[in-house]
């Protein structure tokens, strides 16, 4: 009986998470007749997946949004990969130096990276805002790259942090007294050592730069630094009502991340309950 | 003479961290400053060319304003409900994952699912559902004869409140089941038994023995979900554009009309802080209790 209620409640549980994102994807291959027949047949007679052509490849009655999304696509993944670059590199020699060494103001620097986990994004988009537009910036691929730091980088010292401690110091000191030199250790030694850490970080970063918003929709509004999440949510409101298309559009922007958070489910997990990260 | 350059210990701690610093210090403590700096006086990008010092006049304006304060109680409202059901049903949750079942790694694999979802497709896929005249929440309410006509499920105020935070709620869950399964992890099974044996019942083990020892990390869940709770704006942006009649006019929402759409970047400043200041005021704890255990350095 109590195993009975058992998979009742898994059942339900594997329902409710599923099923939304299930009838995105169903969505995306239906056509518009099949989704605004009244009542709703709930799988399409004729699945098809010409929307995600049309994204690709355009064709007829493509919206002007549709035909952006390659552009957007190229934006996503230029902006995210390069921030991922630059965030773990600098924020992985920052995060070892915090570990390893013991000086004035460290405390305080274990502290700031700690706060852009609780600073409401607004607060950071006006001043960034400001600043970027003084710089004529606004709408450029470089303005979100260097913004994006402001969330990512935090993130990825605090994450590393933790990495870097578990690596035992005597291994560093043996290495010393062999002759290596500081840089030599952490190049030589550590960072070979801490490579998964890294590899799961970098994974982190690339999941919270790819599915960023606001900043995204403050600082870039032509195809010059549009990303994929702004494109996506004018399909729902700017460019008429193409839930074919809409769909499509969701389920392609949701797949890296979705991929990602799956093969490396135990990185993840480990990140998130290391840091957590809202996504 | 280089190697030994490379060897004094200053000039390694600066060379790995002036990267860092740089950045941290223009993308973050620069604006943040800069953002106080513009709050004090009245800059509006209607009005180029001028800027008159208000002092705290915009602070004043926001506290005396009921549109703030109706926005201030849409926010508590909307974290305290959200997190709530969040850790309640997250502790739900991740006790089930717990349990022996046929097929339990695939489903603790897809609990990530709405987690890496971009907070965009959450929300035009809940909007999709939620829509009033193909949505699938009135197409199966309907069919399951729930409803006898089709809803507008976010034509007022109060309903559109409350559909947000499901989709919010959907969203945000996983987190919690993460954390609280990796807590669950830890507590030694021979407790459990120890209680067995003594003759604890089902509720009594998980009232003496899981609970106490859950209490950390559902603190710290709670602290930090609210934080998050208290920022929300992607999806009231994306589902709800604040409306209808302001009924999701939470105070992100309220502080980027007012600096994007209105050009008031002082006002909206002013109001970004008041957020600032209730966020690091809930997240003290969080600083305190969850910062990575001190360690000794050479």
């Amino acid at each position: 009986m109590t195993k009975i209620l058992l998979y009742i409640a898994v059942l339900v549980l594997v329902a409710v998470v599923l099923s939304p994102y299930l009838w995105l994807f169903i969505s995306s291959i239906s056509t518009k007749a099949d989704l605004t027949k009244v009542p709703l047949s709930f799988f399409p007679p004729k699945p098809t997946f010409e929307s995600y052509s049309r994204l690709f490849r355009g064709g007829v009655g493509v919206t002007d949004a549709a035909s952006q999304f390659k552009h957007a696509v190229l934006n996503s993944l230029a902006v995210a990969l390069v921030v991922t670059f630059i965030s773990v590199f600098v924020g992985s020699l920052a995060a070892y130096s915090l570990t390893r060494f013991r000086f004035k103001g460290r405390d305080l620097l274990n502290f700031l990276v700690i706060i852009p986990q609780l600073l409401p994004p607004i607060a950071l988009i006006i001043p960034l805002y400001l600043i970027i537009r003084g710089l004529g910036l606004l709408d450029t691929k470089l303005a979100l790259v260097l913004t994006y730091n402001s969330f990512v980088l935090p993130l990825v010292v605090w994450l590393m942090i933790g990495h870097f401690r578990s690596v035992p110091v005597e291994l560093e000191e043996a290495a010393r007294i062999d002759g290596c030199s500081r840089i030599g250790v952490l190049f030589r030694i550590i960072l070979p050592l801490v490579s998964p850490g890294i590899a799961a970080t970098s994974i982190f970063s690339f999941i919270i730069a790819w599915n960023e918003f606001f900043y995204a929709l403050i600082f870039s509004s032509t195809l010059s630094s549009k990303t994929l999440s702004v494109l996506v949510e004018e399909f729902s409101s700017k460019f008429g009502e193409d839930y074919v298309l809409m769909s499509a559009g969701g389920v392609l922007a949701s797949l890296p991340p979705v991929v990602l958070a799956l093969v490396f489910q135990r990185y993840i997990v480990q990140g998130l309950t290391a840091g957590a990260v809202k996504g | 003479m280089v190697s030994s350059l490379w060897e004094r210990k200053r000039v390694v701690i600066f060379l790995l961290l002036a990267p860092a610093l740089v950045l941290i210090f223009g993308l973050l403590l620069y604006p943040l400053g800069y953002s106080f700096y513009v709050s004090l006086f009245d800059l509006n990008l209607t009005r180029p060319g001028t800027r008159p010092f208000v002092g705290l006049g915009n602070y004043l304006e926001a506290l005396v304003n009921r549109q703030f304060w109706s926005s201030v109680s849409k926010t508590v409202y909307f974290a305290g409900l959200t997190v709530s059901v969040e850790i309640l049903v997250g502790l739900a949750i991740a006790l089930l994952l717990r349990q022996k079942f046929y097929g339990r790694g695939f489903v603790r694999g897809i609990v990530i699912l709405p987690w890496a979802l971009p907070t965009v497709v959450n929300g035009i896929m809940w909007k999709w559902i939620y829509n009033a005249n193909f949505g699938l929440l009135n197409a199966l309410l309907f069919k399951t004869g729930l409803i006898d006509k089709y809803q507008v499920w976010l034509g007022d105020a109060w309903r559109a409140l409350h559909f947000v935070m499901l989709a919010n709620i959907w969203k945000e869950t996983p987190v919690g089941v993460l954390m609280l399964l990796a807590a669950l992890e830890v507590i030694p099974g021979e407790l459990y038994e120890a209680a067995s044996v003594d003759g604890a019942t089902v509720w009594q083990r998980f009232r003496y023995i899981t609970l106490p020892l859950l209490k950390p990390m559902i603190f710290i869940l709670f602290i930090i979900k609210t934080v998050w709770a208290i920022r929300e704006f992607d999806l009231i942006y994306i589902v709800t554009r604040g409306g209808p009649a302001g009924g999701t006019m939470v105070l992100s929402y309220l502080a980027y009309l007012n600096s994007f759409k209105f050009f008031r970047m002082s006002y909206g400043s002013a109001i970004a802080y008041l957020i600032v200041g209730i966020a690091l005021l809930l997240g003290i704890p969080y600083l305190l209790g969850f910062r990575q255990p001190r360690e000794e350095g050479v």
